[in-house]
């Protein structure tokens, strides 16, 4: 029972992360009716972004606390993404809007990698070690179950950042020009909407929840690393299938539903498998959940206007 | 044999017939040029060779059929690891090759059915994600199936994988003929993959004009029309999953069999990606296309590596961009310039059987929003 307590909390830990980098497919899909290869690399960026940064602060005013340290770092990572996100919307994917469906995804892949390229030829191969401001060490356990503060910060940071996403898109002028472009592109530049100012946008926010995703995988693991971005893009792109691609609300539940589970699963794989498998096969959950959503509800859980698109 | 012609587009549009000698010679006569910069281009010309397999039986798929594949290389996977497990020390089975490289493919071609039953029904993008998924797959259980009953040995892989033996004749070893003049393995070994490519290269031509081969590019070019017209969408594309997968496999059996050694390190993501670039680059849907876009894409990271290290130490001192950064640099940048600049490929196709901008456009099935 404490295993799966214990599994529960990591699995909404995780799950969180997802659910941010979730929402940034789940608008670009919404919108552009493109999966944006490149989402998983942005938060790859963030992280290193975002060392690279708090090393500068460390080195150079060593007096800052560990806090604003972090947030100066995270600020910067954020503005760094955002403009990166821009500039891939404006040079790659902009020019294939209408050209066919196949052609931005293929230039999407090839951004994904040239990312990582980048980021190789900067950081190197080497896994580097991301400074743990926040504590790591573990609370005192409430039921048997630890909890470290860089857990309670990404829990509390995701659900501040997903309040404030869902106000944005329901609540503002700029979110009801989103869902009126996800809607329909053409009527909604006909009702005065500037729709490429509105995609841009969707890039920028996208980008800047996955470069806080980054931060946070990194806190909560410790590294950070030029291919780090893959896999967790992956499974935020199935979060975001399974909770019905373009749907805000599915993306959360998506996120968090994959965390649970994978981590759920990851620990008792030994035992349902009768030992065969064991938690390196934790990777294989997030493909088997995206499978079995695409072919028995490609609508995800609570999607219902993508009938068509599946 | 048009589209053979086509390789050389300048020459191939007004003497057909010169341009057709020009490539043949070409390929008889490609590994005797690469001797003289040294073994290593030769061995690099057999490589090239088993791309070219691959980009043939991936084009089957997303250029002929129009499904995005990106997770091509676990056929390829399955047919080298097929091949690993009947003919080496891992199990002590000796097989000889004419009997694993069938089983190679077809164990390849039963992994695209498997792949392909339930997936087919999705398009497009979803089909590609999924596809990556299932490459991802089989890389982890190659990797992990080492315990706790070893199967696959893991991250170290297997080797001492047997070579080519046809008709009693070992082609790895180097063949002397008189007192002084050797032939290397890797000469063999060349024109070994060189009739394999010829025997693919045939066999997808005239698949492309046949009943089938129309029938995919009814299916990529709009398949609810082509369902209309009677033909079996379901039936057709699992036709194209499994056989681009019997490509990959025999590709990955030969690989096996040259390479004597075979990890999961030969089959991530990256190849599958280096292999859908080739096809980008050189002209999805057309076979000339796509052999001159594998075969550019193969020698080029390799001509990078001999002329930018060297560059790069005279310059800097040092190695900034070390080989394997350049390959997935050009990569990268090849299918994103290509797409922005020119989408139909270096070479595009021409003939009504495969229209380039319909693979593209109609791949994901439907009308734009």
């Amino acid at each position: 029972m404490e295993t799966l307590l214990q599994q529960t909390v990591n699995g909404l830990v995780v799950g969180s992360v997802y659910a941010l980098v979730a929402l940034g497919y789940t608008m670009v899909y919404g919108i552009l009716g493109l999966i944006n290869f490149a989402h998983g690399d942005i938060l790859m960026v963030g992280a290193l972004v975002a060392l690279e940064a708090i090393r500068l602060i460390q080195l150079h005013a060593p007096d800052l606390g560990l806090i604003p340290t972090l947030l100066a770092g995270l600020s910067v990572s954020v503005l760094v993404c955002m403009l990166l996100g821009y500039t891939i919307e404006r040079t790659a994917y902009r020019r294939l809007r209408n050209a066919p469906r196949l052609a931005p995804l293929i230039t999407a892949i090839g951004v994904s990698f040239l990312l990582q390229t980048i980021a190789m030829i900067i950081w190197g191969r080497n896994y580097h070690t991301f400074p743990q401001l926040v504590s790591t060490t573990p609370l005192e356990p409430v039921a048997g179950v630890f909890i470290t503060p860089v857990q309670v910060a990404i829990l509390v940071v995701s659900a501040l950042l997903m309040v404030a996403l869902v106000l944005l898109v329901n609540k503002t002028r700029l979110g009801r020009a989103m869902r009126a472009t996800a809607e329909n592109h053409k009527v909604a530049s006909l009702m005065g909407v500037d729709t490429n100012k509105i995609i841009a946008a969707t890039f920028v926010i996208g980008s800047g929840l996955a470069a806080v995703a980054g931060v946070m995988f990194s806190s909560n693991y410790g590294i950070a690393h030029y291919a780090m971005g893959f896999m967790p893009g992956l499974k935020a792109f199935t979060a975001a299938v399974l909770g019905g691609i373009g749907n805000l609300g599915g993306a959360m539940l998506g996120g968090l539903v994959l965390g649970l589970v994978e981590s759920i699963g990851a620990g008792y794989i030994e035992d349902l498998s009768f030992g065969f498998l064991n938690s390196s096969y934790q990777d294989i959950f997030a493909f088997l959940i995206l499978g079995i959503v695409l072919i028995f509800r490609p609508t995800g859980l609570l999607g219902e206007r993508v009938a068509d698109r599946a | 044999m048009n589209e053979l012609a086509l390789a050389i587009p300048w020459l191939g549009k007004r003497h057909p017939a010169a341009a057709r000698w020009v490539v043949v010679a070409i390929a008889l006569g490609a590994p005797l040029i690469a001797i003289l910069f040294g073994k290593t281009w030769v061995r690099i010309l057999d490589f090239a060779m088993l791309y070219v397999m691959l980009a043939i039986g991936l084009n089957l798929v997303v250029g002929f059929a129009g499904l995005l594949d990106l997770g091509y290389i676990a056929f390829y996977a399955v047919g080298a690891y097929t091949f690993a497990f009947l003919a080496s020390p891992h199990f002590d089975i000796h097989l000889p090759f004419w009997i694993v490289l069938p089983m190679g493919a077809g164990f390849a071609a039963l992994a695209g059915i498997i792949l392909g039953l339930p997936t087919l029904r999705l398009r497009g993008d979803y089909l590609a994600i999924v596809t990556l998924g299932f490459g991802e797959i089989v890389r982890i259980f190659l990797n992990n199936l080492n315990h706790p009953i070893n199967i696959t040995n893991g991250p170290q892989g297997i080797n001492m994988i047997d070579p080519l033996v046809l008709f009693g004749w070992d082609i790895s070893r180097p063949v002397k003929i008189g007192e002084d003049i050797t032939i290397n393995s890797l000469f063999l070994y060349y024109y070994v993959f060189l009739a394999f490519v010829v025997l693919s290269i045939i066999l997808v031509q005239r698949l492309q004009i046949s009943r089938v081969g129309r029938a995919w590019a009814a299916i990529r070019d709009d398949e609810l029309a082509a369902k209309a017209i009677g033909i079996n969408t379901r039936n057709m594309k699992l036709l194209a999953f499994s056989l681009g997968a019997t490509f990959g496999g025999v590709a990955g059996g030969l690989f096996a069999a040259f390479q004597g050694f075979v990890s999961p390190e030969s089959f991530s993501l990256m190849e599958s990606i280096a292999v859908l670039t080739m096809i980008v680059f050189g002209g999805m849907g057309n076979l000339a296309g796509v052999i001159v876009g594998a075969l550019a894409l193969t020698a080029l990271p390799e001509v990078l590596r001999h002329v930018a290290v060297p560059v790069q130490q005279a310059v800097f001192d040092r190695v900034i961009l070390d080989p394997e950064v350049l390959r997935m640099l050009l990569l990268s940048l090849a299918m994103i310039l290509m797409m922005l600049l020119r989408p139909s490929g270096m070479i595009p196709a021409y003939s009504r059987y495969s229209r380039p901008e319909l693979v593209v456009g109609k791949a994901a099935g439907e009308a734009r929003k």
